[in-house]
């Protein structure tokens, strides 16, 4: 696959991941503009976002890093640093969940119940949004840690670029989607 | 082609130059060839099949309510000894029953039948055939998409068995109904089963999208640029866009009814009593109608995702059987964008009644009365490509003309509910079920059946029975008008849709012959329909081979791949295409295959 003819076509399964990021958007827009719709509605709750979520932007943005740096590595067939990074972009992915959990705990400990009866839609909806990016983040976490198994029991000098450009593609895909969704939230509350 | 050589250099060399390539003969198992199979033309005929007993399933299910409909004082003790008690206690569909019957009918004609077996079929059988592809872009999420899909239907079904028994809210499963498991019986095990269902149903059409997409736009063979598509593909291209963003939307708004249902949450229900268990609810803030919004934002594209697969195969089956180009090849496709963009900006127009501003209101019949403009540049162009043909009534081409008659008498009864003074008085009547189902449900299927019998001879090089064909065509057609028109009339004189027994209400009592009638027409309707069944099967075995390569004289490239082609369509080169789809009858020649070379002395138009 090395020596392919260079074509200005995209390769299908790009194009695959660009369209599973436009249905994915479509998704969170659908969630957002539910939650536009219920905040101008009564009984909408206003309160504080909690600071944790300042802390996992600044994770998620330092593993776009790495993960920059490790298709970089994986290009110049720099195979230990590309274990390397992608192992970092993975365990800063996972941290970065940990931290979103966290920050729901958070805001149960302040009497802001995010389920149950005594829920309030605004933080309900804080769980599922969030929940959901999460979930997002998850699976591009689980996609690193198979290209990782992938590289470590890699025999043949064969390097094909596309998978790896795919998933980094997605890795900077969810960071920017959950900048959207921070800025969207201290918007509109 | 690169992409081609890039996705598919496996399967590609599969059936040139054994000798070259024996060792790398890849071996076919039972398993490989026939379940797990990656090869699109299996995974068409496996949604196709499965896609038909679903069919068989959702049409038996009209059958039994159309019997209490027609017959709501008789009782048929067999009903019980068949269905059991809770349908059918002392011979007579109950009240529960009916809900899950019709609930259900909805839901799986809707999703399984004519969305996966319509454009599931036909978009993986077609899209690699028509633009010169060996597969799809990921073969393997194409798998997926089916086996998605046959689990969402396995749970599906057994949710007909559980002892509460199915969701009974309706197909659009509005909330309280679905939110709350004590508001029914069928709210309980039955709405969990049917959410988890169609949420395996919505990966199961994104898998299947965007691959779709993936592989018009990035691996037609070389000559077959965008203009030289056959409109089927355009129009497969449509629908797996509208599919693609509007079915996430959908997820979204099950996500926040999952939370409602089991965490307690208040999205959609506020201020709640609960006769069942007397009880007052401490849900407070939410909005049912937020949840028609999203499900809506769907609903209506989806009508489209089941029109457009039908709309394309039209195109194609009457240009082929006309013996003429399409008329107006431009505007067809123009009119296919102008469908899809709308499709997003009409929703609302489900939801005039409730208690939407009047303002945004008269927005959204503008909007949808647009619609009008591009579905009529479509019939005037069916019609016109028919128009001094050369008609060949084959049963594909009699059911493409049948779709025709069908869009336009449901179509015409659009531009009466899409108006919102209208529809004050028409929403939730049996003329919305007679517009609808004409419209798109009837048209769909009869888009279905066109491509059944037409690519039968590709899909399993034999052709169907034409006298069985056509037999089940003359009572399908004369049966859907039979069922469907009455409707109208009982619509507009306010009979509600959804009820048990009209027998009861003053209003509503004269129409009790005219439902038996109804009731006797859909019976006769339904066992023509296993005429379609035992035609296919046994054609499949038995039929008549097809010993042409090219049946019909057609110009699209599937034609151009041997009777029975196997993993990777050709068995050498893809061929190159050098014109459009639709030279019929030009410079006096019958037909001219995209794969001819345009000839010097060749007239200049459409290339």
């Amino acid at each position: 696959m090395n020596n392919q003819p260079t074509t200005h076509r995209i390769h299908p399964h790009k194009f695959t991941l660009w369209m599973a990021i436009g249905s994915i958007c479509m998704m969170f827009a659908g969630l957002t503009s539910a939650y536009i719709v219920k905040r101008n509605q009564d009984n909408f709750l206003e309160f504080d976002l909690p600071i944790i979520f300042w802390l996992s932007t600044i994770v998620i943005i330092l593993s776009s890093v790495t993960m920059h740096l490790a298709l970089k590595a994986y290009k110049a067939r720099k195979t230990n640093k590309f274990k390397m990074f992608i192992t970092a972009t993975a365990a800063l992915g996972a941290l970065f969940a940990a931290m979103q959990a966290v920050g729901f705990l958070d805001l149960e400990n302040h009497g802001i119940p995010l389920i149950g009866f005594k829920s309030n839609a605004a933080a309900s909806f804080i769980l599922v949004i969030l929940g959901v990016h999460a979930l997002h983040v998850l699976g591009g976490v689980v996609a690193l840690v198979i290209t990782f198994v992938k590289a470590l029991f890699k025999k043949t000098n064969q390097y094909n670029n596309i998978p790896v450009e795919v998933l980094s593609t997605y890795w900077h895909f969810v960071g920017i989607l959950w900048i959207y969704l921070l800025v969207f939230l201290i918007w509109l509350r | 082609m690169s992409n081609a050589a890039v996705l598919h250099s496996n399967i590609g060399t599969m059936h040139d130059d054994h000798s070259a390539h024996h060792e790398h003969h890849h071996q076919e198992t039972f398993i490989n060839k026939y379940v797990f199979s990656q090869d699109h033309k299996m995974i068409a005929k496996q949604f196709l099949i499965t896609g038909m007993v679903w069919a068989l399933i959702g049409g038996f299910l009209s059958v039994l309510f159309r019997m209490q409909l027609g017959f709501p004082e008789e009782s048929f003790p067999w009903l019980e000894d068949l269905l059991g008690k809770w349908w059918a206690a002392g011979g007579r569909i109950t009240a529960q029953g009916y809900y899950a019957l019709v609930t259900t009918h909805g839901t799986v004609l809707v999703f399984f039948v004519l969305t996966a077996g319509l454009s599931g079929t036909f978009a993986n059988f077609l899209i690699p055939l028509q633009i010169g592809a060996r597969d799809m872009a990921s073969p393997f999420m194409n798998m997926l998409s089916y086996w998605f899909f046959f689990a969402a239907g396995v749970i599906m079904l057994a949710s007909i068995f559980v002892q509460t028994g199915p969701f009974s809210g309706g197909w659009t499963a509005y909330p309280p109904l679905s939110a709350l498991g004590d508001a029914s019986p069928g709210s309980k095990t039955g709405m969990d089963m049917w959410i988890i269902s169609m949420a395996l149903f919505v990966v199961s059409s994104l898998l299947g999208g965007l691959n779709y997409i993936a592989t018009i736009l990035n691996m037609r063979t070389k000559g077959m640029s965008m203009t030289r598509m056959p409109l089927t593909i355009w129009a497969l291209l449509f629908t797996a866009i509208l599919g693609v963003l509007s079915f996430p939307v959908l997820l979204s708004g099950f996500i926040l009814l999952i939370f409602d249902r089991n965490f307690g949450t208040s999205f959609y229900l506020s201020d709640i009593f609960l006769a069942s268990t007397n009880t007052a609810l401490p849900n407070e803030g939410g909005s049912a109608i937020l949840f028609q919004h999203l499900f809506w934002f769907l609903g209506h594209p989806e009508v489209y995702i089941i029109m457009l697969p039908a709309m394309g195969m039209v195109s194609e089956i009457i240009s082929i059987n006309s013996r003429k180009p399409i008329f107006g090849y431009l505007a067809m496709v123009g009119s296919l964008f102008a469908i899809a963009t709308l499709a997003f900006l009409v929703w609302a127009h489900h939801m005039f009644v409730t208690g939407l501003n009047p303002f945004l209101g008269s927005i959204f019949a503008l909007l949808t009365l647009l619609i009008a403009l591009p579905s009529s540049i479509k019939v005037f162009n069916w019609l016109t490509t028919l128009w001094r043909g050369n008609i060949r009534l084959t049963p594909g081409m009699l059911f493409a003309i049948g779709f025709v008659s069908m869009f336009i008498s449901g179509g015409l009864t659009g531009i009466w509910v899409g108006n919102a003074t209208l529809d004050i008085h028409l929403h939730d009547t049996y003329f919305v079920i007679a517009h609808f189902h004409l419209v798109m449900g009837v048209a769909s299927m009869f888009g279905m059946f066109a491509g059944v019998y037409h690519w039968f001879p590709k899909m399993y090089g034999r052709h169907m029975n034409n006298t069985l064909a056509y037999i089940h065509f003359w009572i399908t057609l004369i049966g859907a008008y039979l069922i469907f028109w009455p409707m109208h009339y009982q619509g507009l004189a306010g009979m509600p849709r959804r009820y048990y027994d009209y027998s009861i209400w003053e209003s509503f009592k004269q129409f009790s012959e005219l439902n038996r009638f109804i009731s006797i027409v859909v019976f006769i309707t339904f066992i023509a329909q296993l005429l379609f069944l035992i035609n296919f099967f046994y054609s499949i075995w038995k039929g008549r081979k097809a010993t042409n390569l090219n049946p019909y004289g057609a110009n699209t490239l599937e034609w151009t791949t041997p009777i029975n082609p196997g993993h990777g369509n050709w068995p050498g080169e893809i061929p190159e295409v050098h014109r459009w789809a639709y030279d019929y009858g030009k410079d006096g020649k019958d037909f001219i295959t995209q794969t001819t070379p345009v000839g010097e002395e060749e007239s200049t138009e459409h290339h």
